[in-house]
């Protein structure tokens, strides 16, 4: 722990406070067995915006998103240390049930992954498990307003009980989002949910995600900073397990502080 | 720099040796699947074509009359008296009513072993079944005995009949009676005999020679004297065959050691014991009695060609089983028994159904414990437990006891189950809870392997929408597994089916007349399972078994294939893509 503390990473949250945070991370180190992936993180994440994580491969930002809704806890060897709060309640404890946090902060993953059930047993899943609908018409009127916040309603509507499966890419990737919807969570974490899609699929996502920032906070890992810039308002680069620099995208990308973002951005390395 | 040119003309160079590893490979690859297929054709159809006469048999079907006297001693028709009758009477006076002429007791000893007193048994049970039939005189249909029936089907002997053509005359239609015919036409058999006589004299001299050169250059005293008196016996036993084959002997004797030779006369048969008068005379007992003792041409000698003494059956129950043919008493069909009955020490009687209930049984205790238990130590290893030594510990174990030899799990059944527990021996109960523990690491190890082919990313995904580690398993993970755990379980289902060794050890080897009934009390009753039972067979001492064996294979090889056809269907049924 004295050797992390040497390390702590330099944090910009000025813009975040005209923004009201909806999670904050406080010294958080997280790891793998004898190896440390993250060096004590500190940072606020503004609600109803999206907040993009950059930086070279390998360099903890996924691992950062999977603190927030205790993912890595799966992973046998990994530990997290430090406070993790979402509207002020501390999750990273043990009397927070993962399964109730979870249902809070909804997960989308790199490859699409959808159950090989129909379209709308994959939507259906998560109100079904929580117990969100007792009639089988609230659940139908939940599957439905997912899907069209998804903006997959109008291409699916009458092959609902088609595998999931069967979708293109893009759809699959839109129907798991529907499906993150679905349960009503406050955050949506993104990990990488665009870099199995073609172009074309992108650009709607990408327009989901826009429009999702209205009711949601969006954590966003990707890999092209050129999405970052278009998609986020609040970037945080990452470098080694350390946060760098975190700010308002703008700021990034034009003026970043610090010599490393300068590097990254510019494509020196990475 | 490396021409551009050079380059191509090196790897053409090496291009042709390429492919031609490559054909070679293909070619050895066809001719070991070919190997493979025609092993095992040879193995199915050497077994199938062994089996054909267990499928069919010859039965009897004779009048019987139930005499109320009889079968009903108390003459109340009660069960209990209708169980004293006498059937096995019933059934010697309807055999003896096809052949009137046999008084001689030993005679008549041979006519009843055309069947097994076990029949009076099934008559019992029909009569007890329908009492309304007493007093009534019904047909009823029983098996020949096995020697019987492979003789009638032609598995015993080659018989071989020829018309001489010639005038001959009976001397009597019943009891000792002497053929006479007007020219030797008997003195081919005597001929025959003969050289039949000097061939064995020939062989037994050569023995003795061998045992005279063995007993030369042996070390030993004792093992000298032994091979000398051997050879000295050998050689007064040749004497004695070249004395019988004697040309210019006026008569032969015929004997057990001989090819038979039979008489079909005026509607009898007659056993040939003598041959006299220069291949004139034939001395003989009526087997079947003659109609009239005409003097006529049409009468045929009758050669069966091995020896009485070589075959389990008499002449004079072959002439017997022969008769009883001609006269439509013996039919031939499809052998119900061997699907109906449980197992017999009489062939023709014995069948596989309590060793397929057994198996049944035994399967399905197999199923309960080894299937539940295997499939929620591979889930718990896989998806729950944490990866430490210590299931690191467990996982070589369980690997390891896939390993073990089968009879260990026998013993280990045998010295818990039996001896700590108290289970009883020879029943199913035990048998499936031993071939459960030996099934265990199948299903462990390949539910696992199921288990770990599903992809992470379905779990993740499960995870994120905030379903518990059970509801991931439950509802993702082991929908998605099953059909390899399905797979696993029943190859390993389908291996215990097939195991012998552990069954030994805890007394299913046991000989069991009745089938146990299909049913939970039927778990604790005395069993035997199908590759016992035919472990069993192969081992029985009638000849009739022989096949039995070889269909009793068949039948397991059948239920194996029906196994794994189900296995096959439900993985497809249950295969889904992700």
């Amino acid at each position: 722990m004295a050797d992390s503390g040497n390390r702590a990473s330099t944090v910009y949250h000025d813009a975040a406070k005209t923004l009201k945070g909806k999670i904050t991370l406080d010294g958080v180190n997280v790891f793998y067995g004898p190896d440390q992936a993250i060096y004590n993180v500190s940072m606020v994440i503004p609600d109803r915006s999206v907040t993009a994580f950059i930086g070279p491969s390998g360099c903890g930002k996924s691992t950062i998103l999977r603190t927030i809704n205790r993912m890595n806890e799966t992973i046998d060897i990994a530990r997290t240390k430090g406070s993790i709060r979402i509207d002020g309640e501390e999750i990273n404890s043990k009397a927070v049930d993962p399964v109730i946090l979870r249902a809070r902060v909804g997960m989308v993953f790199q490859k699409p992954n959808p159950f090989p059930k129909s379209i709308y047993d994959n939507v259906a899943y998560g109100p079904r498990i929580h117990g969100l609908a007792s009639a089988k018409r609230d659940l139908d009127g939940i599957v439905e307003t997912s899907l069209k916040k998804a903006g997959l309603w109008d291409e699916v509507a009458d092959r609902l009980d088609q595998p999931g499966t069967g979708l293109s890419g893009g759809q699959q990737q839109r129907l798991v989002i529907a499906r993150a919807i679905a349960v009503s969570p406050e955050v949506i974490l993104m990990d990488e949910p665009c870099s199995a899609l073609d172009p074309i699929a992108t650009a709607k996502i990408e327009e989901l995600i826009d429009e999702l920032r209205e009711n949601y906070c969006i954590v966003i890992v990707t890999h092209s900073m050129a999405q970052a810039a278009r998609v986020s308002q609040m970037t945080a680069f990452f470098h080694m397990g350390d946060l760098v620099e975190y700010g308002p995208t703008e700021d990034i990308f034009t003026n970043p502080h610090e010599p490393r973002t300068q590097d990254y951005i510019t494509g020196r390395f990475g | 720099m490396i021409n551009r040119t050079d380059i191509q003309a090196a790897v053409e160079a090496r291009l042709a040796k390429r492919y031609r590893a490559e054909g070679r490979f293909r070619l050895f690859g066809i001719l070991a699947i070919l190997a493979a297929i025609s092993v095992l054709l040879l193995l199915i159809g050497s077994i199938a074509s062994q089996s054909i006469p267990a499928f069919r048999v010859n039965e009897l079907t004779l009048p019987i009359t139930l005499e109320a006297a009889r079968v009903d001693p108390a003459g109340d028709g009660s069960a209990a008296s209708l169980r004293r009758g006498s059937y096995n009477s019933l059934l010697q006076e309807a055999l003896r009513a096809e052949f009137p002429e046999i008084e001689d007791r030993d005679q008549l000893r041979e006519l009843f072993g055309l069947y097994t007193p076990l029949n009076s048994a099934r008559l019992q049970n029909h009569v007890l079944d329908h009492p309304e039939l007493v007093g009534q005189t019904i047909d009823f249909t029983f098996p020949i005995s096995d020697d019987a029936d492979l003789y009638l089907q032609g598995r015993t002997t080659a018989s071989s009949e020829a018309a001489p053509g010639l005038v001959a005359t009976p001397s009597s239609t019943t009891g000792e009676v002497r053929i006479f015919a007007n020219s030797n036409v008997f003195s081919p058999i005597v001929s025959d005999i003969r050289a039949r006589l000097t061939t064995q004299a020939e062989e037994l001299e050569d023995r003795a020679e061998r045992y005279v050169a063995r007993a030369t250059n042996s070390a030993s005293d004792e093992a000298r004297i032994g091979l000398t008196r051997e050879a000295e016996q050998a050689r007064i036993r040749a004497a004695s065959l070249r004395g019988l084959a004697e040309p210019g002997g006026l008569s032969v004797n015929m004997s057990p050691e001989l090819p038979s030779s039979l008489i079909r006369m005026n509607g009898g048969i007659i056993d040939i014991t003598r041959i006299t008068d220069s291949g004139r005379t034939a001395e003989g007992r009526v087997l079947v009695a003659l109609d009239n003792t005409d003097t006529g041409d049409d009468w045929t000698i009758w050669t069966l060609d091995v020896p009485q003494a070589e075959r389990r059956i008499t002449d004079a129950q072959i002439a017997w089983a022969e008769t009883l043919r001609e006269r439509g008493r013996v039919e031939v069909g499809f052998n119900t028994y061997l699907f109906t009955n449980a197992d017999s020490r009489e062939p023709e009687l014995a069948g596989v159904l309590g060793a397929v209930i057994g198996s049944a049984l035994t399967m399905l205790v197999t199923m309960f414990l080894a299937v539940p238990i295997g499939v929620a130590t591979a889930v718990y290893l896989e998806e729950f437990a944490p990866k430490n030594r210590l299931t690191g510990f467990i996982e070589v174990n369980i690997n390891n006891l896939a390993a073990v030899p089968s009879i260990v799990f026998g013993l280990l059944g045998l010295a818990v189950f039996i001896s700590l527990f108290g289970l009883p021996r020879s029943a199913p109960l035990v048998g499936g809870m031993v071939l459960a523990l030996m099934t265990l690491p199948t299903v462990i190890i390949s539910s696992r392997a199921a288990l770990k082919a599903v992809p992470p990313s379905i779990r993740e995904a499960a995870l994120g929408v905030g379903a518990s580690r059970l509801q991931t398993v439950v509802h993702h993970v082991l929908p998605l597994a099953a059909p390899g755990i399905l797979t696993g379980s029943i190859i390993g289902l389908a291996q215990a089916m097939g195991e012998t060794a552990p069954l030994l050890m805890i007394g299913m080897v046991a000989f069991v007349a009745d089938a146990p009934s299909l049913s939970i009390g039927g778990l604790t009753e005395p069993a035997t399972v199908m590759p016992v039972q035919i472990y069993l067979w192969s081992d029985g001492a009638e000849r009739a078994f022989e096949p039995r064996t070889a269909a009793a294979i068949l039948v397991l090889l059948a239920l194996m294939i029906m196994f794994n056809a189900v296995a096959v269907f439900l993985r497809r049924r249950f295969e889904r893509r992700w």
